[in-house]
């Protein structure tokens, strides 16, 4: 149990080891802004880690990455203080992170990396004091004791990967503590002790600490945060932590640039040249189509606000394209209100932000929507959704229907007739579901496919955010597409489209001028 | 399992009177036996009389509760006396009657047991946390207190695990030509398990007929978990059977593993090149030599060196082998320096690999709780003992000559005449296996247990006066 006090003895420093195992909750007062700012610059590191780790970037480059993160958010003059605020930090990010499996296995995810680089970018002398924390019976070997088995380790270290790098510095350890070590011949043996190199202690530790770091965070959602925090804390602490699970700590854009006005004629220019590929696909849709539903014009038409379109220009913009369709009249009857609510002219007077990319990522456009996020939720053409749909419900009727028939199958005697007639049907149906899942996925990936070649994206570009799209990092696969088009880096990631449309602005009005 | 505890639910045999009755003919026939002392008037066989007197004249009882007691038989205050009795054994009987979690509280109660029950085979178990006779008044409480504490670290290596690299004998059957096999096991493993994971107490046992045991007896290694169990099992496991893959050793990475290599070095190229290629004749004929071929990554290599054989283009005038011809010729064609593919650069190991090195029933070791016939039983189909093997002499090992019951049976009867020993074993050729028994394993284990046992105490009275 580490207990950290503000104020330090010198001595303390000298011995304390310099990362926190977090095994127990500070015993300290925070004020309550530091406590969602501490949070909120962690929140940074770590969001920067999983930018990382998506991009695939090698253990070296993580190692610099997450040196530059820490530095630049985490530092502090004062040591101690900077271990508090380290302490704090993990601690109230607990509590947010504990209430569902998924943030949890994120957080873990994170904390474990963070942990790790930490651990590497630490001093020998400071590792094996946190070896010894976690109780690891690890003891370097001397020069001498080196010397003697130097060969066979690089014998061993060979014979496990092609490229590892030649590590100096070794442990001895009782075989018994590392079996996974032993079992996949990746350790020096001799009389009963295991020679481990620096990187698999780092394996081994981060390992201790991501088993600890489980256990801990499903005890802080039962014991914490449902029974008692949530509601005690429900004007003071809850509405911080429930904020800070969205992730997204970016501007809201609510206040749009006063350089950044655009006017009607503009829209059409930047649309192609400096829109995301959510709001390009909107504005087409709604150039084709004279219409958007509901979730298709708050998505588009916040976007735009934010872009700096004028609430005059905006009403013109969308009567143009409605009365195309519905007629002005019923586009001033049904429409214009709902625009003028946007900009907060009208109700509650409140002025919607737009929306970022982890909500428009979770959102669920069904049939006929268009909004959402393309990398995410392009479907295939209508009719097959509409398929796909209402044959759910089919084949539920038909399974309830099969499995009454098999009770009473059952009952009576065995009809072979009605049961083989069942069986057909199931096969039938399951196969027609499968049929129409595979196409979805293959005609997904179709659409996408000819949506970014008509933002100009080809070749190997376009492969590597097909990739990204397949695991499932969107932001990362708009980020990519951002840096194919414009031809160059974009090293923050795209977290928001108004983001993008000014990161986008600016490179262009760069080179214009 | 099912029928284990199936078979355990049946009680164990007690002799009915017609049984105590025959011991005692037996015992007249004996007698009878001593007065006409004819060369062979026993057959050849196993029958369940010649094992009654086995286990009355030869079996070494006190051996084996002095090597199972691990010390704890002793009059130092250290000493667990309920060690022994925690330890199961399990007999299988007459008929294929098997009997589980038989305990015994000392030597006595376990000569007696054995020499009423007259089981075919005993089976040595883990030694539990009670007794295995009270385990059902523990298992109610449902905390697992019933369960085992120690038990040795082993090893069983059986011959029919190979029959797809021996042509000499296949399934129960061995010979001088395929015995070189385990011959290998013991040389790799017990470097491995001294060299390698510091062990020094390990007893290698004849199994009886076609294989080797390897019981490992330190403190260290009986204290194991399954996990660690299973780590050592991993740590020797190269061969990977399974009929889908033809190519069942793979050995990746541009060097060996110290222990692959110095396995390889010392013990496997010699073994392959000096004996087996000739023994087996593994490139005489084309099914044997096109399985070698098969793991030969390279397609046109391989079928280069098969049109070559194939044509049978032997010359007259050479005396060599074809077989170690052959072999050289494959050896030259891997490792010449044109071959820079990947796959082919540890071609020639794998080859050899898959054709001599060890392959262990990983099962067996991997679990604290498996039972492994005791060493000094006899096997009930060829009538052999199972003696210890001296791993630095274990090249002379011959199986066909192991010592068989009646063998036995008979040397106690010419000899009965001539001196009057203490024990009977001393007259036969038992003698020698029981002294190497003794002296190379049982004494140094039994030595380093009091050291142990007297540190432990002193541990412990240290900590009682640092309080």
């Amino acid at each position: 149990m580490e207990i950290v006090r503000s104020q330090r003895k010198p001595a303390d420093a000298a011995v304390a080891p310099a990362l926190s195992l977090y095994r127990s909750a500070p015993a300290l007062e925070v004020r309550l802004e530091d406590f969602e700012l501490y949070a909120i610059d962690r929140l940074r590191v770590l969001q920067g880690i999983s930018d990382g780790l998506s991009r695939g970037k090698k253990p070296e480059e993580m190692e610099k990455l997450v040196s530059e993160l820490w530095r630049a958010h985490m530092r502090h003059q004062d040591p101690s203080e900077e271990m508090n605020k380290d302490i704090i930090a993990h601690f109230v990010l607990r509590l947010v992170y504990c209430r569902t499996e998924d943030l949890r296995k994120w957080f873990l995810s994170m904390e474990t990396s963070l942990f790790r680089y930490r651990f590497r970018l630490e001093s020998p002398e400071s590792q094996r004091l946190l070896m010894s924390e976690f109780q690891l019976p690890y003891k370097a070997i001397n020069h001498a004791e080196f010397e003697t088995v130097k060969d066979k380790l690089n014998q061993v270290a060979r014979s496990t990967g092609p490229s590892s790098n030649a590590e100096t510095l070794f442990f001895k350890v009782p075989f018994e503590e590392v079996p996974e070590l032993v079992a996949g011949r990746r350790v020096f043996m001799l009389k009963g002790f295991a020679y481990v190199a620096m990187n698999q202690v780092v394996s081994l530790v981060a390992t201790q600490f991501r088993s600890n770091l489980s256990k801990a965070l499903v005890l802080t959602n039962s014991r914490k945060w449902t029974s008692t925090i949530r509601d005690k804390e429900k004007n003071r602490l809850t509405p911080i932590v429930e904020a800070l699970s969205t992730g997204y700590l970016g501007p809201d854009y609510s206040q749009p640039k006063e350089f950044s006005e655009i006017s009607l004629k503009d829209i059409y220019q930047l649309a192609s040249s400096s829109f995301p590929l959510c709001m390009r696909h909107l504005f087409d849709k709604l150039r084709e189509n004279h219409h958007l539903k509901h979730g298709g014009r708050m998505q588009l038409g916040l976007f735009l606000k934010a872009v700096g379109l004028k609430l005059e220009d905006a009403l013109a913009f969308w009567k143009s394209e409605f009365s195309q369709k519905v007629g002005a009249e019923r586009f001033d009857k049904e429409y214009s209100y709902s625009i003028r609510h946007n900009y907060g002219k009208e109700g509650k007077r409140t002025d919607y932000t737009p929306y970022a990319c982890h909500k428009i990522i979770s959102s669920t456009p069904s049939v006929g929507d268009h909004h959402g996020c393309p990398y995410r939720h392009f479907r295939s053409c209508r009719l097959v959704d509409l398929f796909n749909q209402k044959f759910d419900v089919l084949y539920f009727l038909v399974y309830i229907y099969y499995n009454s028939a098999m009770h009473t199958i059952h009952c009576e005697s065995i009809r072979a007739t009605q049961k083989s007639i069942v069986h057909m049907l199931q096969i039938f149906c399951f196969s027609i579901i499968v049929v129409c899942n595979c196409r979805s996925l293959f005609n997904s990936e179709e659409n996408l496919r000819a949506a970014l070649g008509k933002m100009g994206v080809g070749g190997r570009s376009l492969d590597d955010i097909l990739d990204k799209v397949r695991s499932r990092h969107y932001q990362v696969a708009c980020t990519l597409t951002f840096e194919a088009v414009h031809a160059a880096s974009c090293d923050s990631g795209i977290n928001h489209p108004n983001q993008y449309f000014e990161a986008s602005q600016k490179i262009l009005q760069t080179t214009v001028s | 399992l099912f029928v284990f505890l199936f078979c355990s639910s049946l009680y164990p045999r007690i002799m009915t009177k017609e049984e105590t009755s025959a011991v005692r003919d037996d015992m007249q026939i004996d007698g009878r036996e001593l007065e006409h002392p004819q060369v062979s008037t026993i057959p050849r066989g196993f029958s369940a009389d010649y094992l009654k007197l086995y286990y009355g004249k030869l079996f070494p009882h006190a051996d084996i509760y002095r090597w199972l007691s691990y010390g704890n038989d002793g009059k130092h205050p250290a000493c667990d006396h309920s060690y022994f009795g925690r330890r199961e054994f399990s007999f299988t009987l007459e008929n294929d009657i098997y009997v589980r979690f038989q305990s015994f509280n000392n030597a006595v109660d376990m000569e007696n047991s054995i020499r009423e029950k007259c089981p075919y085979k005993i089976d040595i178990g883990p030694v539990y946390s009670v007794d295995p006779a009270k385990r059902h008044a523990y298992a109610q409480s449902g905390n697992n207190v019933f369960a085992p504490v120690e038990r040795e670290l082993i090893f069983d290596i059986d011959m029919s695990d190979y029959d797809d690299v021996r042509y000499c004998c296949s399934g129960a059957d061995v010979c001088l030509n395929c015995w070189p096999l385990m011959t290998i096991s013991v040389k790799v493993l017990d470097t491995a398990l001294r060299d390698d994971f510091g062990f020094n107490h390990i007893l290698w046992v004849y199994s009886g007929r076609r294989g080797v045991h390897c019981w490992v007896c330190d403190g260290r290694a009986r204290r194991l978990s399954n996990e660690q169990r299973a780590a050592i099992a991993d740590y020797f496991r190269v061969y990977k059977g399974g009929e889908n893959n033809a190519k069942k050793v793979n050995l990746t990475g541009p060097v060996l593993h110290p222990f692959l290599a110095r396995s390889y070095t010392d013990v496997l190229k010699g073994f392959f090149e000096g004996k087996l290629l000739a023994s087996q004749n593994l490139f005489a004929s084309i099914e044997r030599f096109q399985k070698i071929l098969e793991i030969i990554p390279d397609e046109s290599i391989a079928s280069e060196l098969l049109d070559k054989w194939q044509g049978n283009r032997r010359s007259s005038i050479s005396k060599e082998d074809v077989n170690v011809v052959r072999w050289e010729q494959l050896k030259h064609v891997l490792q010449s320096g044109k071959q820079k593919a990947q796959g082919l650069r540890r071609c020639v190991e794998e080859i050899i690999f898959t054709y001599t090195y060890p392959r262990l029933d990983m099962e067996v070791s991997k679990h604290m709780n498996h039972l492994l016939k005791a060493p000094f039983c006899v096997h009930p189909k060829t009538g052999r003992v199972c003696v210890p093997i001296d791993p630095n002499n274990c090249d002379n090992f011959d199986p066909t000559t192991v010592p068989t019951l009646s063998q036995l049976l008979e040397e106690l009867n010419m000899s009965s005449m001539r001196t009057e020993s203490e024990d009977e074993w001393e007259r036969t050729s038992l003698g020698k296996s029981i002294k190497f028994f003794r002296s190379s394993f049982l004494s140094p284990l039994l030595k380093s247990c009091k050291v142990i046992v007297y540190n432990s105490k002193v541990k412990q009275s240290k900590n009682a006066l640092n309080w």
